[in-house]
């Protein structure tokens, strides 16, 4: 299994490699393409890239949790939390890519 | 927001860009994520979240209609979690 962590940086490359644009407009579209995504999910869109998977954004309702090393109560916040749904395709790839 | 949505606005703001050009960044960007995960990589996106690839390990399993037991193999499967910074931007900080 791999074990290398790719960044920004690789993503743009790749985008270099593919279109031939600058290095520099590579990482700017890039950076758009998060931020786009990032913009909607904020909006509380769904964000569905066919054959990559689903970004959905959930409503968890308030509730008590505990410090897990003290056990006191602590009140958790409602709060909006981001969920991912890989495609079969993608899940498909991982597991065929992973297989020992 | 779909696919073509997200292409539509990265084409709106580069006039410049052909329009088939401006999928196939798309396309490579996800299509780099995918290949890193299928090769057991991690992909960071600092501030968006984090792609990784998730052993579970081999179990018995149940067909649920018939109840039998099955053995599932170990299997790798995609994970995703939120940034700092999105998961902060999403409860309005």
């Amino acid at each position: 299994m791999g074990d290398k962590t790719l960044t920004r940086m690789d993503l743009s490359e790749a985008v270099f490699r593919e279109v031939g644009l600058s290095r520099n407009e590579s990482a700017e579209l890039v950076e758009a393409v998060l931020q786009h995504m990032s913009d909607a999910l904020v909006e509380g869109e769904q964000v569905k890239i066919s054959s990559f998977g689903t970004f959905s954004v959930r409503e968890k309702a308030a509730r008590v949790g505990r410090n897990p090393k003290t056990g006191e109560e602590v009140p958790i916040q409602p709060r909006r939390v981001l969920t991912f749904r890989p495609s079969h395709l993608m899940k498909d790839r991982v597991a065929a890519g992973n297989k020992s | 927001m779909i696919r073509s949505e997200l292409i539509q606005k990265i084409a709106d703001e580069n006039p410049h860009l052909y329009q088939r050009d401006v999928e196939r960044i798309v396309n490579t960007i996800f299509e780099e994520i995918t290949n890193a995960m299928a090769r057991g990589d991690r992909v960071e996106l600092r501030g968006f979240g984090a792609f990784s690839v998730k052993k579970r390990d081999a179990r018995v399993g149940r067909n649920p209609r018939t109840g039998d037991s099955v053995e599932v193999e170990e299997k790798h499967v995609p994970f995703f979690k939120t940034g700092k910074l999105l998961r902060d931007r999403l409860n309005g900080k």
